[in-house]
């Protein structure tokens, strides 16, 4: 693909048509361990995300980011919006006005997103959150974006499966102790749903 | 599922727009974003409490709308907390220019999108404090969890901190009988049954029909323990130890006693089991002088119950006392 604003915002349609069809998925998850609304939240949410992008396109891939991230800070709630807001207005900050995204460019906004979630939720890796999922794939490098973006989603699916026999330490599955061992973190996976989708955009 | 609504992603709003017919000239109910506000807000040079959290949990928070009690409430989405710019258009209409003090109850959602909503508020110049609310026992070790949930404690703390605004007390005095409240409330909570989210269509967790889970909170979320199903007498004694061990309850404390009804579980077990909660305080020396009884902090038609101990001096009393007129507490106004 090209890494224009255009593809871009096609990126992220094509993301919030994985967060749809794993919706029930991630509501599944999160009744496990959580009340069950991660799937629901973050499908409400990019469907407002894809209805402001219909209105019109922002034109860097910054301001599309910024589009999405104040999108799902005003209307996702819950844990999950919040900190993926605060994802997307990081890595759009770092990605600056430049009209095309360059492999470097968006290795150094997955770290500047990644070390947005961990402020503001203040999860390390261990305590069983998308942090799990997201710090691996804040490693990822590669001669094309779309390595890139292929080395994080790579990262962030085994960081996700890494969840599983964790017992939680941040959120509400915390609150479980050691009943949360022995599933899938919801936000985890939906990090690594979100990170495979932008790789297959590319 | 069995529910009244017609769809389950608009259930918030036309339920909303029920309350506003149900309560006009008390309520001012906007849609996009959601808030409950006073009717006659902003009271010029009144602190304004503002509250929030998912829906769910009616009378929670809306229903605490009023003179007395809270100038706005914010509900999100079915157990969802609402956004920061629910909360910052709440603040907005109400801020009578003496200040705004939020309520949050102490889920990771609640506080982080609280957060954000402050630093938009105060970036707009309104003098902002928040008070996290986080009185459940059923959660232990806070380095090790999100620390404890707030639950029944939160009724208390609006009830209490709304007449001490409504009187005329500043920001400053707000915050400090927040903190007074939250340091000397505590509870905790059964389920019978689990509650069924209307998105979601089937219920959050499974029970046999003779098993309770114990610890539970209020969004379906599973407890702390699956216990075999007892009888009233062991329910509250399992109910109110854990609380009276959290907290010096000693001899002669008095204290407010909050019998809450998960919303599944009618008034009349909910009497039977207030009584015997008075009954075995009574047996520790420990004096109830003030009670409330009833389905106050709900988590949709959840059958369960729980218990809220709050530590009274004179004028946390008094403040009890003071006139409220709310949906859904009502006395002396
Ligand atoms: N403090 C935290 N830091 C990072 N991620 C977190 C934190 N707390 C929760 N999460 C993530 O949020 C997910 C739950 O999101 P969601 O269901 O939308 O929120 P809520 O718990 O408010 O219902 C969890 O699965 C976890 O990955
Ligand atoms: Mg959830």
């Amino acid at each position: 693909m090209g890494c224009d604003a255009g593809a871009v915002a096609a990126a992220i349609r094509e993301a919030a048509a994985v967060i749809t069809e794993h919706r029930d998925e991630l509501v599944r998850l999160d009744q496990a361990i959580g009340d069950g609304d991660h799937g629901e939240n973050l499908k409400r949410g990019f469907g407002f995300v894809v209805a402001r992008l219909d209105e019109s396109t922002p034109d860097t891939p910054a301001a599309v980011l910024k589009l999405v991230a104040t999108t799902l800070i005003s209307k996702v709630g819950g844990a999950a919006g919040p900190l993926y807001g605060t994802a997307f207005l990081r890595a759009a900050t770092a990605l600056g006005d430049g009209p095309e995204l360059t492999p470097e460019l968006i290795s150094t906004a997955l770290r500047a997103a990644v070390d947005g979630v961990v402020a503001r939720g203040k999860a390390e890796v261990g305590d069983k959150t998308m942090v799990d999922a997201l710090v691996p794939a804040a490693k990822a490098q590669g001669s094309t974006v779309g390595e890139v973006l292929r080395a994080a989603a790579d990262a962030a699916e085994a960081g996700a499966e890494s969840t599983v026999p964790l017992v939680a330490r941040k959120g509400r599955a915390s609150y479980l102790g050691e009943r949360s061992a022995g599933h899938l973190d919801p936000g985890a996976r939906s990090s690594a749903l979100l990170l495979r989708s932008f790789a297959d955009s590319t | 599922m069995k529910k009244i609504i017609n769809d389950p992603t608009t259930i918030v709003a036309d339920a909303l727009r029920g309350m506003a017919l149900a309560h006009p000239g008390l309520l001012r109910i906007t849609e996009d974003p959601a808030v409950v506000a006073r009717a006659d807000a902003p009271v010029r040079g009144k602190v304004a409490i503002v509250s929030g959290g998912g829906s769910g949990h009616e009378p929670l928070h809306g229903g605490f709308v009023g003179p007395g009690m809270l100038d706005a409430a914010c509900p999100g989405a079915v157990f969802t907390s609402p956004t920061p710019d629910q909360v910052q258009a709440a603040v907005t209409q109400v801020d009578g220019g003496a200040g705004v003090l939020l309520v949050v109850k102490n889920y990771t959602g609640d506080v982080l999108n609280f957060e954000t909503a402050a630093e938009l508020v105060a970036a707009d110049g309104i003098d902002v404090r928040t008070v996290v609310i986080d009185d459940d026992v059923a959660v232990r070790d806070s380095t090790w969890t999100a620390g404890r949930r707030g639950v029944g404690g939160t009724v208390l703390l609006e009830k209490i901190v709304g007449a001490a605004a409504e009187s005329g007390a500043d920001l400053d005095t707000c915050e400090r009988l927040a903190r007074a409240v939250v340091g000397n409330v505590r509870s905790m909570g059964i389920a019978l049954t689990a509650p069924t989210v209307p998105h979601v269509g089937e219920p959050s967790f499974t029970l046999a029909e003779d098993e309770m889970e114990v610890g539970i909170g209020i969004h379906g979320e599973p407890g702390r323990s699956r216990e075999p199903l007892a009888d009233a007498d062991a329910i509250v004694a399992a109910l109110l130890d854990p609380i009276l061990d959290d907290l010096p309850f000693a001899e002669k404390s008095r204290v407010l006693l909050f019998t809450n009804s998960m919303g599944g579980t009618p008034l009349l077990e909910l009497y039977l089991a207030h009584g015997i909660a008075e009954r075995m305080l009574a047996e520790r020396g420990i004096t109830v002088e003030r009670r409330l009884v009833g389905p106050f902090i709900t988590s949709l038609e959840m059958q369960g119950m729980s218990l809220t101990l709050l530590r009274l001096d004179d004028e946390l009393t008094a403040l009890w006392d003071a006139p409220v007129r709310t949906a859904a507490l009502r006395w002396g106004a």
